[in-house]
């Protein structure tokens, strides 16, 4: 099983958000290249889970943003890996989660 | 015996009980449920006030800088530290600091200069690396990670799962076979730069918590000079026991805290809510949920505090903390399970903390040696021999 999200992504419009419960998760954001600039997570203080923190989204970010995300209870350790895999990926995070997330993060070698 | 707390021990508790009501529990109202940390500025903040109280570093012994507070006094602080959302697997938020991995007093002084006095400032954090994917209650035997040597170094090869931290870690202790005998007499302890190449961490494993997520490690042809050969060769299953006999005492009293705190929660709520025109507190069913609890919470209190005197004594204390960790985690299940109930559909939300440590406190049952696992120790100290 690859611990990476692996899905394709979806324009963040309304008709591909609708189907989304509001369960909690975590979720991506990409550019038009497919190049993730944010992760994200619906936790326990999300209204409306995964469904009400991409619709915010979408009220923020331009047009031709893409998505995918995950239903997961363990949102907060789903994160957290996700943040290290961007980062062994790409050998920083995304400037966005820099600004918001300010702990260690931790190191992962996973390959590839 | 006399369990009555000295003016001294009951100032401390009362003190740490207001620092977590006061400090932690209102950052906590702003946290997602969930979460492991408070923001960096109020850790640095909060750790400045401990400093003040005299509490930083409980564990850490006196000769090298922490506080001189017996086992007793540190176990009844830890009930006290456990009371908050986040309190079973991260108390405060480890603002009073910690003794860090207590196998490293007794390591050489090139050790301590490189792991332990970093540690103690802060500048350091580490890992255990004990449990392996071939089994966690029988290390002595389950241990297949080899090390071989090769002049004067030696060559590690091998994977460690369940390990907590090791992600975020600079060092850790890794333990691994150095020789044929198949038993616990072949285990070396060995010091590992995170940095070294070879060392990887996989993935998380997510499990039950969030918080302090475990992660698999796999060890690749990881070279490590004999000078990080922790204690003797072949017999580095003594440091992994002593380390997992010591630190049962504080992981009952975690539990035992949280069950405290969630009976307090109880004993508010049936004074308050109605059903079928009276309060809660009014029935049987309730009132026998409420007595079961407190027969929990004060039988397990007690035995962890006969553990932790015996361990203030210099008694033997291996039955003691294993009888504590067995009857901490089973009753803290228990206690928050029943607290649950009594709170009905609120007690399944994330509004309140019960049902983190509903999930937290089944881990409990297993980590640091299983229930059973503490029964066989207990068989094995109480009737002796190793029925093998």
């Amino acid at each position: 099983m690859s611990i990476r999200l692996e899905k394709p992504f979806q324009a963040l419009t309304p008709e591909n958000i609708e189907p989304i419960q509001g369960q909690l998760g975590v979720y991506q954001l990409a550019d038009a290249k497919g190049e993730v600039f944010y992760i994200g997570y619906a936790g326990g203080r999300s209204l409306f889970g995964l469904n009400g923190e991409l619709k915010r989204e979408m009220e923020e970010q331009s047009k031709g943003t893409q998505f995918r995300c995950e239903v997961n209870m363990q949102y907060i350790s789903r994160y957290e890996e996700l943040l290290m895999l961007h980062k062994y990926d790409f050998g920083e995070l995304p400037e966005r989660v820099l600004s918001e997330y300010p702990y260690k993060i931790g190191v992962l070698s996973p390959g590839n | 015996m006399d369990y009555q707390l000295t003016e001294e021990q009951q100032m401390l508790v009362d003190m740490v009980r207001r620092f977590v009501r006061t400090e932690i529990c209102p950052l906590e109202d702003n946290l997602d449920p969930d979460a492991g940390e408070i923001a960096p500025e109020d850790s640095e903040r909060l750790k400045e006030m401990t400093k003040k109280m005299g509490l930083y570093g409980l564990g850490i012994p006196p000769e090298f800088g922490g506080p001189d507070v017996d086992v007793t006094t540190q176990t009844l602080l830890s009930f006290e530290m456990a009371q908050h959302r986040a309190g079973l697997y991260n108390p405060c938020y480890n603002v009073f600091g910690g003794a860090g991995l207590a196998q490293l007093y007794e390591a050489t002084d090139m050790q301590k200069e490189k792991y332990l006095f970093p540690v103690l400032r802060g500048e350091k954090s580490s890992f255990f690396g004990l449990t392996e994917p071939s089994g966690g209650s029988d290390p002595g035997r389950a241990i297949q990670t080899r090390a071989v040597q090769d002049g004067d170094d030696w060559i590690l090869n091998g994977a460690k799962i369940f390990i907590s931290g090791a992600d975020h870690a600079d060092f850790g202790i890794l333990f691994a076979r150095t020789s044929e005998d198949k038993t616990r007499n072949g285990v070396t302890c060995f010091l590992v730069d995170t940095d070294m190449p070879g060392f990887h961490v996989r993935r998380v494993v997510h499990t039950l918590r969030s918080t302090k997520y475990a992660t698999e490690i796999q060890i690749e042809n990881l070279r490590v000079p004999k000078e990080n050969i922790l204690g003797e060769l072949n017999k580095g299953f003594a440091i992994a026991n002593d380390r997992l006999s010591r630190y049962r005492i504080p992981y009952a009293a975690g539990c035992i805290g949280v069950a405290m705190k969630a009976q307090e929660m109880a004993i508010d709520y049936v004074k308050i809510r109605e059903t079928f025109g009276g309060l809660l507190a009014s029935r049987q069913a309730i009132q026998w949920m409420i007595v079961d609890n407190e027969i929990d919470i004060r039988t397990s209190r007690h035995v962890c505090l006969e553990a932790a005197g015996r361990a203030d004594r210099g008694d033997d204390f291996r039955t003691e903390a294993a009888m504590a960790k067995l009857l901490g985690s089973e009753a803290g299940g228990r206690v928050v399970d029943r607290v649950m109930q009594i709170h009905g559909g609120y007690g399944m939300t994330k509004d309140l903390p019960l049902e983190r440590w509903y999930r937290e406190m089944r881990i409990r049952r297993i980590g640091e040696g299983p229930s059973e696992v503490q029964r066989l120790v207990m068989a094995r100290n109480i009737i002796g021999g190793s029925f093998h």
